[in-house]
C-alpha cells in the first residue's frame, strides 16, 4: 500500500514538474518579450520597470537557467508577483482556494450522491416510463451549456421568484456570524454548486445505470435470483456494489472537469474562488495569475485523484497495486 | 448499408436529432444569404423584444444587432468550430493510439504517460492558458479546443489496434511481407473505424460546447459572431432582457443534444453488440 501510494506520487510530482516546465515554454512562446507578458499589461508602459523584471527573474541569463530558477521558485510556492493587483499570485490564489474547494466539494458529493441514487432507479426501471423520464433528464444536462444553466437558475430562483441569492459568498454587510454567517454562505452556496453538481450527475447517472444493466447479467446474480433473494436485496448487495467500481474510477479521472466546471459557475454566481480569479485575470491579462491557478488546479486535480485511487484499493482489495 | 439505416432509425432520438442537425446544418450554410448585412451591424434601437417588428423577429440586443442574424451566423462557427477541431484531434490523437497499440513495449508506455499527462490536467483551464497568452483567433480557438480533445481518441484507437494485431488476417499480412505502416492504414484502422466514428460524433457536440464556453469568458475571436459571445455580451442585462441569454443558449442546447442522439444512433448501428464505452 504504502509502495502504491509512494509510486503515484512520483507520478504526480513529474506531472507538475512537466507542467511548470509548459508554463515556462508558454511564456518563451507568448508574442512579445517575457518581461511583458509577466508584467502583464502594468508593465507595458514603463521600460525601467521592464528592465528591472528582466534582471530580477534572470531574463538575461541562459533559457536553461531561467528554468531552474522558474521550477525552484515554484516549489516554493513563490508563483511570481501580479502586478495589476500588487501582490503575490500564491497569496492571491490561498485566500480564494477554500471557496472553491467549498464548491467543488459539494457539487461532487451532491452529484455522485444523486447521479448514482438515480442510475440505480433507471436500471431497475429498465425500459419503463421511469427510466426513460430520468434518463432523458440526464440527456438534456449532458447536452445544456454549464454557464447557459448557471445564467437561467440566477433568473428563475434570483430574479423572478427571488427564492435565493444569485450573487457572492455571503451577505455584504451583514455581519453574520457563527451559525448564522454558516447559513448565510450556505444559501449562497444552493444555486452554483447545484448547477455545477446537475451536469456531472447526468454523467454519473449514465454510467452507474449503463454498469448495474451490465453487472445484472453476471451469472452470480441469477445465482441469487435462484436462492430466492428478493429484488431489493440483490440490486443493492449483489449488482450496486459491483456497479460501483468503474462509477469511482469515472469520478477520479473527472476531477478536471468539476474544476473546468467551476470557473463558469463562480463567473457567472460571483463566487470567490480561484476559478472567478482565472477569468477576472483573463480580462486583466494577468498571465502570473492564469498560470498559478493553472498550475494550483492542476496540483488539486492530482491530489484528488490520489485519494480515489487510495478509496479505490479499500472499496476492492483484488486491484492490484501497480503504478 | 441497408441494415445501418435500418438499424440507424430504429432509434428514434437518432431521427430527432438528424432532424435537428440537419436544419442547424442548413441554416450555417444559408445565414450568407438569408442575412447578407454583417450581424455586428446595428440595425434598429437596442433591446428590441422578440415579435414586435416585422423583419426582426428574435429582435435586437444591446446595441441594437438583429439576434436572428447573429444566431445563423453562430450557427456556422459552432459546426465549423466542432467539425475541424475533432478532424485535428483525430489527426493527433489516431496516428499516438495506433502506433501505442501496434508497437506496444516501450513505444506504448511512453505515448501513454504522454497522453496520461494531457488527460489529468485540467483541460478547460489548459484551453483557457493558451487562449489568453496567445492572440484568440479562430485557428487558435481550433488549436486550444483540438490539444484538449485527442487523448479519448489515442486510448479508443490504442485499445481497439492492440485487440486487433493479434488477429489472423494481420499476420497473414504480415507474413506476405507488408511493412508496418501498410498494416496499420490498410488492415487494421479501417476495422477500427465504427467505435471511432461513433467517439468523434460526441467529440463534435463536446468541441461545440467548449467553444461556447470560450467565447462566454470572452477568449472567442473577437470578430466572429458565435453563440457563445452572445450570451456572454447579454450576462450583465439578464434581468431586463432575458431571451438574449435564453435564445442562443436554446441554441447550443438543441446542437449539441442532436449530436449526441445521432452519436447513440451511430453506436447502435455500427456496433451492435458493444456497449458504450466512450464516455
Amino acid at each position: 500500500m504504502i509502495r502504491f501510494i509512494l509510486g503515484r506520487l512520483i507520478k504526480a510530482v513529474f506531472i507538475l514538474l512537466a507542467i511548470l516546465v509548459f508554463n515556462f515554454l508558454l511564456i518563451h512562446a507568448a508574442p512579445g518579450d517575457p518581461a511583458a507578458v509577466m508584467a502583464g499589461e502594468a508593465g507595458a508602459a514603463d521600460e525601467k520597470f521592464l528592465a528591472d523584471l528582466r534582471a530580477n527573474f534572470g531574463l538575461d541569463q541562459p533559457l536553461y537557467v531561467q528554468l531552474w530558477l522558474y521550477i525552484k521558485g515554484a516549489v516554493q510556492l513563490d508563483l511570481g508577483y501580479s502586478f495589476r493587483q500588487q501582490m503575490p499570485v500564491a497569496e492571491m490564489i490561498g485566500d480564494r482556494l477554500p471557496a472553491t474547494l467549498l464548491l467543488t466539494g459539494v457539487a461532487f458529493v451532491l452529484s455522485l450522491v444523486l447521479g448514482v441514487a438515480a442510475g440505480v432507479a433507471a436500471s431497475a426501471r429498465q425500459g419503463r416510463w421511469g427510466d426513460t423520464i430520468i434518463s432523458t433528464f440526464a440527456l438534456l444536462f449532458y447536452a445544456t451549456p454549464l454557464f447557459w444553466v448557471a445564467l437561467m437558475a440566477t433568473l428563475v430562483f434570483s430574479v423572478w421568484l427571488e427564492w435565493l441569492p444569485g450573487f457572492g459568498y455571503s451577505t455584504i454587510g451583514a455581519g453574520y456570524t457563527g451559525l448564522a454567517h454558516v447559513l448565510d454562505v450556505a444559501k449562497h452556496l444552493v444555486l452554483p454548486a447545484s448547477t455545477l453538481g446537475l451536469f456531472f450527475t447526468a454523467i454519473y447517472m449514465r454510467m452507474t445505470r449503463a454498469s448495474m444493466l451490465e453487472v445484472s447479467r453476471l451469472d452470480f446474480v441469477k445465482t441469487a435470483r435462484a436462492k430466492g433473494l428478493s429484488r431489493g436485496v440483490i440490486q443493492r448487495r449483489h449488482i450496486l456494489r459491483n456497479a460501483l467500481l468503474p462509477v469511482i474510477t469515472l469520478a477520479g479521472l473527472q476531477a478536471g472537469q468539476i474544476f473546468g466546471g467551476a470557473i463558469l459557475t463562480e463567473t457567472v454566481f460571483a463566487w470567490p474562488g480561484i476559478g472567478r480569479l482565472m477569468f477576472e485575470a483573463i480580462n486583466q491579462r494577468d498571465y502570473n495569475v492564469i498560470l498559478g491557478v493553472f498550475y494550483i488546479s492542476a496540483a488539486m486535480v492530482l491530489l484528488f485523484n490520489l485519494i480515489t485511487d487510495v478509496i479505490y484499493v479499500i472499496v476492492d482489495p483484488r486491484i492490484r497495486l501497480t503504478t | 448499408m441497408k441494415s445501418f439505416w435500418t438499424r440507424f432509425s430504429y432509434n428514434r432520438g437518432a431521427v430527432i436529432g438528424l432532424v435537428i442537425l440537419t436544419l442547424v446544418i442548413a441554416t450555417a450554410i444559408l445565414a450568407p444569404f438569408l442575412f447578407p448585412q454583417s450581424p455586428w451591424k446595428m440595425v434598429q434601437r437596442p433591446f428590441l423584444p422578440p415579435f414586435t417588428q416585422d423583419g426582426l423577429p428574435l429582435g435586437t440586443d444591446a446595441l441594437g444587432r438583429n439576434v436572428l442574424s447573429g444566431l445563423a451566423h453562430g450557427a456556422y462557427v459552432s459546426l465549423l468550430v466542432g467539425l475541424v477541431s475533432t478532424i485535428v484531434a483525430l489527426a493527433i490523437g489516431v496516428p499516438v493510439g495506433a502506433a501505442a497499440g501496434y508497437f506496444a513495449g516501450r513505444t506504448d508506455d511512453a505515448l501513454m504517460r504522454f497522453t496520461e499527462f494531457f488527460q489529468t490536467i485540467p483541460s478547460f483551464a489548459l484551453a483557457i492558458v493558451l487562449l489568453a497568452i496567445f492572440q484568440p483567433s479562430l485557428t487558435f480557438v481550433i488549436i486550444a479546443i483540438s490539444i484538449v480533445s485527442w487523448p479519448p481518441v489515442a486510448r479508443l484507437v490504442r485499445g481497439e489496434v492492440l485487440s486487433l494485431r493479434t488477429r489472423e488476417f494481420v499476420e497473414a499480412a504480415s507474413l506476405s511481407g507488408l511493412g508496418n505502416l501498410q498494416i496499420i492504414l490498410r488492415h487494421i484502422l479501417p476495422n477500427a473505424l465504427p467505435p471511432i466514428i461513433v467517439l468523434a460524433s460526441l467529440m463534435v457536440a463536446q468541441a461545440i460546447l467548449l467553444e461556447s464556453s470560450l467565447s462566454f469568458l470572452g477568449l472567442g475571436d473577437p470578430n466572429i459572431m458565435s453563440w457563445g459571445y452572445m450570451i456572454g455580451a447579454a450576462r450583465t442585462v439578464i434581468r431586463t432582457a432575458w431571451w438574449l441569454s435564453f435564445l442562443p443558449g436554446m441554441a447550443i442546447l438543441l446542437t449539441v443534444l442532436a449530436l449526441n442522439l445521432i452519436g447513440e444512433g451511430l453506436n447502435d448501428a455500427l456496433n451492435p453488440r458493444l456497449t458504450r464505452k466512450s464516455e
